[in-house]
């Protein structure tokens, strides 16, 4: 790493703060009933990194279940609990909170000027809830046999002879968790900015948190109404869903999708946000197109809720329907294309450093654009009838949800990692397993683009022989992408204690966050810091120049 | 294809899609090809651009300072704009394509289909129904009737680009014309449980003559074992009850899960336990009881089938509590004590079944 201009400005090699975050308190209950925003982030980093452990271990049995077309390894009921497993584990206990409860809880209140969230106690709560509720779900879905998938659609999971019960409690209580995450972000941007950050000061993580929480506010209830709904009648044989009881099977998934599809952008929006803070400190840029960037954050947020209907094209619907749900859809590639053009703008007379959190953010423009422009090729209402329910679907979300989070949730990392436990870790290993993980995600999905194509339904335990050549290329990049993650644990792992000390702005980074030491005291600020410039300001020399508070922390 | 200015079938095979038997294939692929071509052109440029910045604006100095450059006006209506076009002009082609699929042309031949755990079963509304086979004709219309008899399940033809979900208590149409007589691969493409992987069937598209004359011939066969059945003398009482049981397992799908052939079940795993000698067999559960498989635990096994799971078995057979009639019940119960492994040979039960039509 370069020792930047701010332990430069410091007057010598950087030094590990005495008094930080991690060395307030040592005793388990210090951490277990810590108010502080950033030890309650790592606690959540803590359960997000045991469940993406879980998630993937769960999908490489799924992709070694696939290399053959009869059966492998596992049985088809295994197989079926496996899938269900995967999906729920990765986006509710994995994606959803990953970037929002992580490295918002951690750096919301910084990049804001605050000691803290809003509300720290119901910060805890919210911890605790996702905790039970990721447990309970864990629990039920190993112990009940949960087989219908992450989608649970009706009437296959009100009358499977599985247990769908804990996990949709389970999911129930994970929902309140975001609720109060939301909530808590919302009241934090509007009431705790300190004096001269105004609202078009803001970094764009934050806008992108903000258009965040506010999706998680009003769509989380609908998916915890409707998992209770699921739950009391296959418990009680309710008929909301049952057509032979005056119940429609297709409701349930106008409900479902009314959560989960604007749930994407529960985990796109904070990863775009990631990017945007990334794309200006790598190339030493102001954002081109600020506004258009923070704007089209909130008309994804917003247009988000209105497009549920493109994933029932094929379920039957009114053909006005599948048009107006179209158009809408559409307008969320728009948006989206917005934000593309402008971050590649920021490129245009930037002073671009190739790091890995660099490799990070061309994976995750590359992977957007092409899981968005498929996402709009899905809308395109007759050629979704061939790909629904195939494994072009499959590559689609995996492109556009789970590889534009990963990267933008290992860009954050990789970008905050010294801010965060105050120590550097080695780049050349950090270069050697993004592009692993660049590469392996591609290997893995690309076939899986064309087995769509070629007509291979998705949750397939057996399957034609004609589709095999794909199925063992896409096993052979899922494991390219376990080493990449491998690597990337060793590494960090071992910077956690023995990387070199960081000082507070190895990076030279204008965003707030880089105004405090690294790691960051409790209270946040030593210095009351003053925010004379807009973020991502780079057009004035740092050293010398008192606005710039990134050199005097130490 | 053929008659075509350009001959994209290289793009087709690049692409991995399979075979075009259906007109929708046609105009759906074309579509697919325009996609990809502006996709490609689209992100093309913008990583180029992207690629020449990154060399062009290389990092010079550890502290380097950069202007601030701001959007015009004008960039920013562009970036709305020209991706608004091109996913316009997408939908609008789209649209066109799906609002003719949603409206099947009133000369259409009607098939009923319908979908249960793990078959497809099709019935003309003058002809012979039949399981795991669909003959249509080629260059014909077909307006399919879809429904479930339990869960959702979707009906999926690769090699016509066509898919429909099918709902149970409820009837949904698509339709198609066949170009090509041949033997196409039907899917379900909606999760519908253990064996959803395995539930397939084919389409046989015959030349329009052939379909008729194959047509025919089923009407024929039709008739004369109606006869057959209409007369009592033909048959004994306890033949008929085995018989009738036979065929509602055949129609429920039984089948599909349980065994009827001893010498061979040892070679092919099945889904739950074997009716061959079940009738009064001591039976080990899961609970460890072991009790006797007789009249009252094979009802009950129809009726509340994960109340006794068997050693061995997953807890995965739907109730058929409401979806057979006593009679029936009673038939399957009379079918499975016919099955003796020291009596008649049977036979598996292979490819379709034609019955008779229900008045």
């Amino acid at each position: 790493m370069s020792s930047s201009a701010s332990s430069a400005a410091a007057g010598g090699p950087a030094v590990f703060p005495e008094h930080h975050y991690l060395n307030n308190g040592t005793t388990v209950r210090s951490w277990l009933l810590t108010l502080d925003h950033k030890r309650i982030a790592l606690l959540y980093l803590s359960v997000v990194m045991v469940s993406f452990l879980l998630g993937g271990i769960f999908a490489m049995v799924i992709r070694l279940e696939l290399l053959t077309p009869g059966p492998t390894i596992i049985e088809a009921l295994t197989y079926n609990r496996m899938f269900t497993l995967h999906g729920v584990v990765m986006i509710f206990l994995f994606m959803i909170p990953a970037i929002p409860a992580v490295f918002g809880n951690f750096f919301l209140p910084i990049m804001i000027g605050a000691k803290d969230v809003a509300f720290p106690r119901w910060n805890l709560v919210s911890f605790y809830l996702y905790f039970a509720g990721a447990v309970l779900a864990l629990w039920g879905m190993l112990n009940g046999g949960t087989d219908t998938g992450w989608t649970f659609y009706t009437p296959y999971s009100t009358t499977t002879a599985q247990g769908v019960l804990p996990v949709l409690l389970g999911v129930f209580v994970i929902g309140f968790s975001s609720i109060l995450t939301g909530l808590n972000f919302i009241v934090t941007i509007h009431t705790l900015r300190a004096p001269g950050i105004t609202w078009f000061k803001l970094p764009l993580f934050i806008w992108a948190l903000y258009g965040t929480a506010i999706i998680q506010v009003l769509a989380t209830p609908v998916i915890g109404l409707v998992a209770m709904l699921v739950a009391a009648e296959s418990a009680f044989g309710f008929g909301f869903f049952d057509p032979a009881r005056g119940g429609d099977p297709v409701l349930f998934q106008h409900l479902f999708w009314f959560y989960s599809h604007p749930a994407v952008y529960i985990m796109v929006l904070p990863a775009m946000g990631v990017i945007s803070e990334t794309i200006s400190a790598y190339s030493r840029k102001n954002i081109f197109g600020y506004s258009m960037i923070a704007a089209s954050s909130l008309g994804i947020a917003f247009v988000g809720f209105f497009a549920w209907g493109h994933h029932l094209f094929t379920s039957g619907q009114s053909a006005f329907d599948a048009g107006a749900f179209a158009v809408i859809s559409m307008l969320v590639g728009v948006f989206t294309a917005i934000k593309v053009f402008n971050w590649v703008g920021t490129l245009y007379k930037g002073a671009i450093a190739f790091t890995a959190p660099y490799a990070y953010i061309c994976g995750f423009l590359f992977f957007l654009v092409f899981g968005g422009m498929t996402g709009i090729a899905l809308a395109t209402v007759s050629l979704d009838i061939h790909w629904q329910d195939t494994y072009f679907v499959v590559a689609h979300f995996h492109f556009i949800m789970v590889g534009a989070v990963i990267m933008g949730f290992l860009a954050g990392l990789h970008y905050w990692f010294p801010k965060m436990f105050g120590r550097t870790y080695h780049e050349g290993w950090a270069l050697v397993s993004a592009a692993l993980i660049v590469l392996g995600f591609n290997a893995t999905f690309i076939p899986q683009f064309l087995l769509g194509n070629a007509g291979m339904p998705r949750r397939y335990y057996e399957y034609p022989e004609r589709f095999q050549a794909l199925n063992v290329a896409s096993t052979a990049g899922s494991s390219l992408l376990a080493i990449g993650f491998i690597i990337i644990a060793i590494y960090l792992g071992f910077a956690l204690k023995y990387g070199p000390v960081a000082g507070p702005n190895p990076w030279g980074s204008r965003g707030y966050e880089w105004m405090t030491p690294s790691p960051p005291p409790t209270e946040n600020f030593d210095v009351t810091p003053t925010f004379a410039h807009p973020p991502h300001d780079y057009t004035e020399d740092a050293v010398g120049d008192p606005d710039f508070a990134h050199a005097r922390t130490t | 294809m053929n008659g075509d200015l350009l001959d994209t079938d290289w793009l087709r095979r690049l692409l991995w899609l399979p075979e075009q038997a259906s007109t929708f294939a046609v105009s759906v692929d074309r579509l697919h090809y325009f996609v990809i071509i502006t996709t490609m052109v689209m992100s093309g440029l913008t990583g180029a651009l992207a690629f020449y910045f990154f060399f062009r604006y290389r990092r010079l100095s550890e502290n380097q300072t950069t202007p601030a450059v701001h959007p015009t006006v004008g960039f920013e209506v562009a970036a709305v704009s020209v991706p608004l076009v091109v996913f316009l002009a997408w939908f609008v082609i789209g649209f066109g394509d799906y609002a003719k699929l949603a409206n099947p042309p009133p000369d259409a031949m009607d098939v009923y289909v319908m979908g249960k755990q793990w078959m497809w079963k099709f019935a003309y509304p003058d002809g012979p129904n039949s399981v795991g086979v669909l003959h249509v004709p080629a260059n014909r219309p077909v307006r399919l009737l879809l429904t479930s008899r339990d869960v959702i399940h979707s009906f999926y033809i690769p090699a016509f680009r066509l898919k429909q979900d099918v709902l149970p208590n409820r009837y949904t149409e698509t339709w198609f014309q066949a170009t090509k007589p041949g033997r196409y691969q039907v899917l379900c493409a909606e999760y519908c449980g253990t064996q959803h992987s395995k539930m397939w069937a084919t389409v046989v598209v015959l030349a329009p003559e052939a379909f008729d004359a194959w047509l025919k011939e089923q009407q024929r066969g039709l008739v004369a074992r109606a006869d057959i059945l209409a007369d009592p003398d033909m048959v004994s009482i306890q033949g008929n009850l085995v018989e009738q049981g036979k065929r509602v397992a055949m129609e429920q799908g039984c089948l599909r899960c349980h065994s009827i052939n001893s010498a061979v079940n040892d070679t092919e795993r099945h889904i739950g336990p074997t009716w061959v000698d079940l009738y009064q067999r001591p039976t080990k559960l899961t609970t460890g009881d072991t009790i006797v498989a007789d009249e009252a635990y094979l009802t009950e096994s129809m009726m509340e089938p994960n109340n006794k799971i068997v050693a061995g078995y997953q807890p995965l057979m739907p109730s058929y509590q409401g979806k057979m009639s006593g009679p029936d019940t009673a038939a399957v119960v009379e079918y499975i004590k016919s099955l003796r492994s020291d009596s008649a040979e049977l036979q598996p039960v292979k490819g379709p079944v034609y019955e008779q039509l229900r008045q």
